[in-house]
């Protein structure tokens, strides 16, 4: 066997920079032996959101990376032993606690340190910094006697460092600002003023053109002077007047350096020694430190590609930004101080919102340049885009930062932008890419897309504009593409639904058999399963492997493997003693419990095991399957209506009850909600429910097509004044017709959206039977309660089915192990993952 | 890390009787106790054919690939198995993470005989 030796890459520093190297090494290639070497005694962590550490988030939670990252992918990482020395004659690196390397290369990633200006007095007590976790702890330990503190700087690190001291409990917090603005890097003078205005209401002190000359006290900090004659008493003061590169080991190693500060690299990030690299906050490129993460990632892409053989150059990078500095946004893009004559200014001022905009056009008004936004930075992204890519700009270029006002919309937003669009700088993530990944990869989270492309794990800040993108390729896709179930049937569900019903089909098997291909996969299964109950009402556990995991074993899945219980308690309304026997079952399992917001109580932590005993007990005593685990009727939520309330006009308990009871187990495209009240009051909130029935003086109004949920919408109006019976035969028709035409996973509420001719056309087909299937419905609805049965009856009564509760196949007592419940509050709760 | 280093230094390759034919439901997988490992076995009836991997879930470190559901994918028809937690899906041929590249489960090779169920626990 040919034996290789893999070429050594030692890597000095293990901040953002250095991380996002590593790992876009090793995802391009395993041929490398990685050494880290890391300064501080922790991994790698989020910088960029370190203020969150005095908001509750923990070290772990900032940092960039699992311990078993590093030993998954073979990196062998030193920490708290920086490299003191690097010898390029032998090729060897020397580290502190005596590590010595052979390498091949080496990628400087030392990044940068807080720059301390020459002040007498910055040694004393009380006086820190703002750049490590170590300084924050410092800092959290020293302001807890403190009250009145300050930070020199009102750049963007000075000002999140006044905010962690507001944080920390500090009464009266002063900013320190030599130049005549605030952020003189991002913003001009009008922008600075309104942010000083909006910071000031917020209770930060803020002191521009002001100099400190000495910091006084006697080792401990007790004043500040200034070059002015005036003095500060206070007790604490950061420093945050801009970064230092750490470039002394490559001085000291004899590489060039900029006569600032930086280490000198070509456009290939190399360094006059071709082997050693330099990327991130310590690199001085063209003779610029570009102090933000994401030209830093982009620099550690290029490094990272030119050791795996492509040819990749760095060129500069758009020093763009967005931030909530305090609560207060800020953002500039492209060119934000350009002026008249080199091009035309539109600016927008509203001091009342405490909102200022401006945007820098070209003198034909065709293309943007720049711009700068305070207060309210919503249409950044779409600033930002329209820069870059050099957009024609709309004939009205003032309703970019105004919105359009009147008239129609200008342009049509993200879906625009050309496919080279660059959406995530941090991870160089384009438009193409992820419109790709939704259409070619049927992604449709969010989430999927961050794991897909990478985009939006960074700085996070395109997050809303990856989702904008994500739905309007999904409605494009919808609008040309058949809307088919997966890879496995070249059908919608609608179309599944009525060939699965004209040809009596049963089973799965026979719908793949007959009208798709392959195996079937997680997608299909769980869609031609709520097809099947939805037609035939055949217990679901009769085939329980094409059930979603829920469904399978009628209980929902929750952290750590434990299932939950919800019996059913129709319309809210339960007895003393079932009440009572909830609280056994729950003491006896040692479960948790809680009120849902359906009206009912559901049980977290059972085993599975445990599951068939539970229910065993449950419908002893009188319970129900609440089909809390199924696409199916959920909950008839109820106010307490006439027979208790002074307000009520109708017996909306009652109702209630009898509605869930005849629609229990009804599976649907999606789970079901109803509500009654008892009068206009609504305190059932019926119209935020899949069906809403409010009592009227002459009988009910029926509401259909609301939700809650993440995008909430109310129901509207089906029906005026009717009585009890038209009620039902309504909701019988609606249900089914929902049941019959909607896709997979759709509530009635976007059903309805995407019907053509929408609630008229529902009207039509539901009240004046247009389609002259009204009896059909109904007729399916009989069938449906004619054939109910519950399931967790029908389970524990056969042993079969029994059986399949237990954990392990070949150790049928023993429950899983490694399903872990920690205690809260006197109950318990899943272990974290 | 690897949850099966101690298997692996018991030496061979170890068939080990897993549980009978009947006990893995159609099409679907069941959870194998393995001194304290556990396994996942899956009976894809519908192949014909039998898989055995690891019943962790690496994605959140779960107990639960053996309840998820099966299938294959892709012109070759790759079978697979989706965890039920957030339906990331393996191939139960080589364990590769077919929803991204960043995780992978072990498979093992599975024999029936008689009616019995073998999973060879070094490969």
């Amino acid at each position: 066997m040919p034996v290789t030796v893999k070429p050594t890459v030692v890597v000095i520093g293990n901040g953002m920079v250095g991380y996002k190297f590593c790992e876009k090494l090793v995802k391009k290639s395993s041929g490398f032996n990685i050494i880290v070497f890391g300064e501080e005694p922790r991994r790698a962590y989020d910088r960029v959101h370190l203020s969150e550490y005095f908001n509750g988030k923990t070290a772990e939670d900032l940092s960039m990376s699992s311990l078993e990252w590093y030993a998954d992918n073979n990196i062998t990482l030193h920490l708290g032993d920086p490299v003191n020395e690097i010898d390029r004659d032998n090729k060897t690196v020397h580290s502190l606690k005596g590590v010595v390397i052979k390498y091949d290369y080496i990628v400087l990633a030392t990044g940068s340190s807080a720059f301390v200006p020459n002040i007498p007095g910055v040694e004393k007590e009380g006086v820190f910094v703002y750049r490590t976790i170590e300084d924050l702890d410092m800092m959290k330990d020293h302001a807890k006697k403190v009250k009145k503190g300050a930070v020199i700087g009102g750049g963007l690190l000075g000002l999140e460092a006044a905010k962690a001291m507001m944080d920390l409990g500090v009464e009266e917090t002063h900013v320190i600002e030599f130049a005549p603005r605030l952020m003189p890097r991002q913003i001009d003078s009008a922008g600075s003023t309104m942010l000083q205005a909006k910071l000031s209401e917020l209770g930060l002190k803020i002191h521009l053109n002001k100099s400190t000359s000495s910091i006084d006290g006697d080792h401990k900090i007790e004043s500040l002077s200034f070059f002015d004659e005036t003095k500060m008493d206070l007790e604490m003061l950061v420093i945050s007047a801009g970064i230092r590169p750490r470039d002394e080991l490559a001085k000291l190693s004899g590489l060039t350096v900029g006569t600032r500060g930086g280490i000198s690299v070509n456009s290939s990030m190399q360094t006059n020694d071709p082997c050693i690299f330099a990327i991130g906050e310590c690199a001085l490129y063209d003779e610029m430190i570009y102090g933000l993460v994401a030209p830093g990632y982009e620099m550690a892409e290029i490094v990272a590609a030119n050791l795996c053989g492509d040819n990749k150059s760095f060129t500069g990078f758009d020093m763009s930004t967005k931030l909530k500095l305090i609560g207060v946004d800020v953002a500039s893009f492209g060119d934000p101080f350009i002026t008249q004559p080199a091009c035309r200014t539109i600016v927008f001022e509203d001091t009342n919102k405490g909102i200022y905009k401006r945007i820098n056009i070209t003198n034909d008004g065709k293309q943007l340049l720049g711009g700068i936004l305070i207060g309210d930075a919503e249409s950044y992204n779409m600033l930002l885009q329209t820069t870059t890519n050099k957009i024609v700009l709309p004939p009205n270029p003032e309703d970019m930062i105004l919105g359009s006002r009147g008239g129609e919309d200008s342009g049509a937003g993200v879906m625009s932008l050309p496919d080279e669009a660059l959406i995530c700088s941090c991870e160089a993530v384009s438009k193409g890419t992820i419109c790709s990944a939704v259409t070619e990869q049927n992604i449709n989270s969010v989430e999927g897309i961050k794991k897909c492309t990478k985009a939006g794990t960074g700085c996070g800040g395109c997050v809303p504009m990856i989702k904008d993108l994500m739905v309007g390729t999904m409605e494009a896709n919808g609008a040309y593409v058949k809307n088919v179930v997966c890879e496995h049937f070249d059908h919608s569900r609608q179309e599944l639904f009525d060939l699965t019903k004209i040809n009596e089909i049963k089973t799965y098997d026979e719908v793949l058999g007959r009208f798709g291909k392959g195996d079937g996969c997680e997608v299909c299964k769980p869609v031609v399963a709520s097809i099947l109950a939805s037609l035939w009402n055949d217990l679901i556990l009769k085939q329980d492997t094409i059930q979603d995991s829920n469904d399978r074993f009628l209980a929902n899945i929750q952290k750590g493997g434990t299932y939950s219980v919800v019996p059913r308690i129709a319309g809210g309304e339960i007895t003393p003693d079932k009440l009572i026997m909830i609280g056994e079952v729950a003491k006896k399992y040692n479960l948790y419990t809680k009120i849902t917001c359906g009206q009912r109580i559901d049980l977290f932590g059972a085993h599975l095991n445990d599951l068939p005993d539970i229910w065993e007990t449950l419908i002893d005593a009188g319970f129900e399957s609440g089909h809390a685990y199924g696409k199916s009727l959920r909950t008839v939520k109820s106010c307490v209506g006439s027979t208790w309330c002074r307000f009520g006009l109708h017996d909306s308990v009652s109702f209630a009850i009898e509605i869930e009871n005849r629609y229990k187990g009804l599976r649907s495209p999606h789970k079901l909600k109803g509500g009654v009240s008892g009068c206009i009051r609504e305190c059932a909130e019926a119209k935020g429910k899949d069906f809403g029935i409010i009592a009227t003086e002459k009988g009910w109004n029926l509401f259909v097509c609301g939700n809650g949920g993440s995008k909430p919408q109310h129901a509207v109006l089906l029906a005026a004044d009717i009585d009890n019976e038209t009620c039902i035969k309504y909701l019988d028709r609606f249900l089914m017709f929902y049941v019959k035409t909607a896709d997979h996973l759709t509530r009635t509420a976007t059903w309805l959206n995407k019907m053509e001719g929408g609630l008229s056309y529902l009207k039509n087909v539901v009240v004046n039977d247009s389609l002259g299937i009204a009896e059909e419905l109904e007729a399916a609805m009989q069938t449906h309660i004619g054939t109910y049965e519950c399931e967790w009856k029908a389970a524990i009564e056969n042993p079969e089915m029994r059986k399949r509760f237990n954990h392990f196949v070949n150790a049928p007592n023993e429950k899983d192990p490694t399903a872990e419940l920690v205690p809260m509050r006197d109950q318990v709760k899943a272990k974290e993952w | 890390m690897n949850k099966h280093a101690d298997i692996a230094l018991t030496n061979a390759a170890e068939w080990f009787l897993a549980c009978g034919v009947e006990d893995v439901p159609e099409n679907g997988g069941a959870c194998v106790k393995y001194n304290d490992e556990q396994l996942a076995v899956f009976n894809f009836t519908r192949r014909g054919e039998w898989y055995a991997t690891d019943n962790l879930c690496p994605h959140k470190k779960q107990m639960a690939l053996s309840r998820g559901m099966i299938g294959s994918t892709g012109d070759a028809f790759e079978p697979k198995v989706a965890c039920p937690f957030h339906k990331k899906t393996f191939s139960l041929i080589t364990g590769e993470c077919l929803s991204d590249d960043e995780c992978a489960i072990k498979t093992y090779p599975v024999k029936v005989e008689d009616g019995k169920v073998y999973i060879k626990v070094v490969g």
